[in-house]
């Protein structure tokens, strides 16, 4: 697959962490309708795109249908009984459907989901290790050991942990894990699920941090936040959801000018009012 | 003395025996969240391939047969069956398996009518002399395989890509299907591997003093089952607790009542459900069981 096979001499993956084979690619979601059951249409003819080496983000206010676009991309929507009904999702040249989060992994996309969701009763390095489970070269040159080696470069307050039970760390350190347990998948596309959720001012500026370092690394993101001052900070291009659907669209510098996202997501309006 | 020694190794071999099945139920347990009632019935199709083949193709092929046909036929009842259901309907999944327990279990039942089959293991009635008691070296064997073979379930659930799958995936599942684990595979492996260590059971649950396999050799799961809750049923550790716990318990109700014949009779049935009871009025969650992980 992607032609790693074909070049079994191939270097290892470097040390400043940039994905092995392929770069990114472009993600293109376009015209998605997605349900829940028979009578909530989540997502209606949502199009956006993420595209090589790009940092998007995807903003709206609760229940705007953020999550389940990302659910949609990583293919876990049967787990919510949902589905796509209309549309297209697709990665470089392949399609997900949105029924096979083997699939999206092995293509190179790598969720972190809402509320970080580290496995607890494990060990971070075992939390690490499980990172790496659906990586496609997993054994080859380098494997778990330079995804570690990145996770670890990344964030130094981890490798301090790696015997402790993630369920024992703090708020912020969980959200680090969940990120590095993600790249251990070597992520062409990283999705990230409101990742400064109920975390301190500081940690949130530690986490924008890392999310460009990511991507200076030369991995592509689509960040999804309520927190729409850190998102705009970092992203070139950015969409807003409306109950399902694409209101605003546009660079992010734009967005962050604009008197309608002012008001609505930066708490402008509360501050002027 | 001799006779606590004696009722010390009954009861050691017929926990592990106990622990092979009660692992089964953990294992499926944490990778479908089902309570596979059908366990029994795997044990007893494992134990009647193995002794119809035997004089055939030899004891340890017929066995290997055994042990991987009940591999398949769990994972079959994993994949045709349970696959295209609602996998949070726990409780229709569990009640199935209660279906395919009867299904199997009546028609091994007609075959095997009312004979005694041995599945013609190597030990016979051999005893050897140990420390002043004569013990059967079918338990000894027993003991011995047990052991090895737990222990190799436990690293592979320790160290495998397996074992941590299936971890992750009982921790978390959507969070486990977000790194790429194939979920469905590591449920049917689990499922095999359920049903390869109750045709294992069968196998020193029927060897001497026991004995044969009869139709209602697979009602032994009703006391792994105890064990397996009373380990806290997510735990392999607690698991193998429980079974030596309850089958040392019941060899020691058994022994107090002078009736040896076989694995126990009398009170040592009701014992696993006393021990579970009791432990359960002291510990709600099973000796190693945990609340679910909290989160922050
Ligand atoms: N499992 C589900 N079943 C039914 N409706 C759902 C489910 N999950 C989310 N929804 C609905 O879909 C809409 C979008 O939700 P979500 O994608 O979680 O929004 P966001 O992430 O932007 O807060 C909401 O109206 C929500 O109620
Ligand atoms: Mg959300």
């Amino acid at each position: 697959m992607f032609g790693f096979r074909a070049r079994p001499g191939a270097p290892p993956p470097s040390r400043s962490g940039a994905p092995p084979g392929d770069g990114p690619a472009d993600l293109r979601v376009d015209g998605l309708q997605v349900r829940y059951g028979r009578a909530v249409t989540a997502l209606d003819d949502v199009s956006l795109t993420v595209p090589a080496g790009g940092v998007v983000a995807l903003l709206g206010s609760n229940g705007a249908g953020k999550t389940t676009l990302l659910r949609a991309v990583s293919g876990t929507l049967r787990l919510y009984r949902g589905g796509v009904t209309a549309g297209t999702v697709t990665y470089g040249d392949r399609s997900l459907d949105g029924t096979d989060p083997v699939a999206a992994v092995r293509a190179g996309v790598v969720q972190v989901p809402e509320g970080r969701r580290v496995f607890g009763g494990m060990t971070v390095d075992e939390n690490l290790r499980a990172g790496g489970l659906g990586r496609v070269r997993r054994d080859a040159d380098g494997g778990n050991a330079a995804a570690r080696e990145r996770v670890y470069g990344l964030f130094p307050r981890l490798a301090e942990r790696t015997g402790q039970r993630a369920g024992l760390l703090s708020g912020g350190e969980q959200q680090m894990l969940a990120i590095g347990r993600a790249l251990m998948a070597w992520p062409r596309l990283l999705l990230l699920d409101e990742p400064s959720l109920g975390l301190a001012p500081l940690m949130v500026e530690r986490i924008a941090e890392v999310v460009r370092e990511i991507h200076a690394q030369g991995t592509s993101v689509l960040l999804v936040e309520q927190n729409a001052a850190m998102a705009l900070a970092l992203a070139d291009h950015a969409y807003v959801l409306e109950v399902g659907r694409v209101g605003l669209s546009g660079p992010a510098e734009e967005l962050s000018r604009s008197d309608e996202v002012g008001r609505l997501y930066l708490g402008e309006g509360v501050r002027a009012g | 003395m001799n006779q606590v020694l004696d009722i010390l190794i009954n009861g050691l071999a017929l926990g592990s025996v106990y622990a092979l099945v009660a692992l089964g139920f953990v294992i499926i347990f944490k990778a479908s969240g089902v309570m596979n009632f059908a366990q029994g019935s795997m044990l007893l199709f494992g134990g009647y391939l193995t002794a119809v083949l035997h004089e055939h193709i030899g004891f340890l092929a017929a066995l290997a047969v055994g042990v991987l046909a009940t591999a398949v036929l769990a994972g079959a009842v994993d994949r045709l069956l349970l696959r295209g259901l609602d996998p949070s309907q726990h409780h229709i999944l569990t009640i199935l398996t209660i279906g395919v327990d009867i299904l199997i279990v009546t028609e091994l039942a007609r075959r095997i009518g009312g004979d005694l089959l041995s599945l013609g293991d190597p030990w016979g009635n051999e005893v050897v002399a140990l420390g002043g008691v004569t013990v059967p070296v079918s338990r000894i064997a027993c003991i011995v395989v047990s052991v090895l073979v737990i222990g190799a379930v436990f690293a592979a659930f320790r160290y495998s890509s397996w074992g941590l799958s299936l971890r992750a995936a009982a921790e978390d599942r959507e969070a486990a299907a977000l790194m790429g684990i194939p979920l469905s595979r590591i449920r049917t492996l689990a499922w095999c591997l359920a049903g390869a260590l109750a045709a294992l059971a069968a196998l020193f649950l029927t060897a001497f003093p026991a004995p044969g396999l009869e139709r209602t050799t697979g009602q032994i799961a009703l006391k792994a089952f105890p064990a397996a809750i009373l380990g806290g049923m997510t735990s392999p550790p607690g698991a193998l607790v429980g079974s030596l716990l309850i089958g040392v318990t019941e060899a020691l109700a058994a022994g107090y009542q002078s009736e040896l014949s076989g694995f126990g009779r009398g009170l040592g049935d009701v014992a696993p459900y006393l021990v579970m009871i009791t432990v359960l009025l002291i510990r709600p969650h099973g000796l190693l069981g945990t609340k679910e992980a909290v989160r922050v």
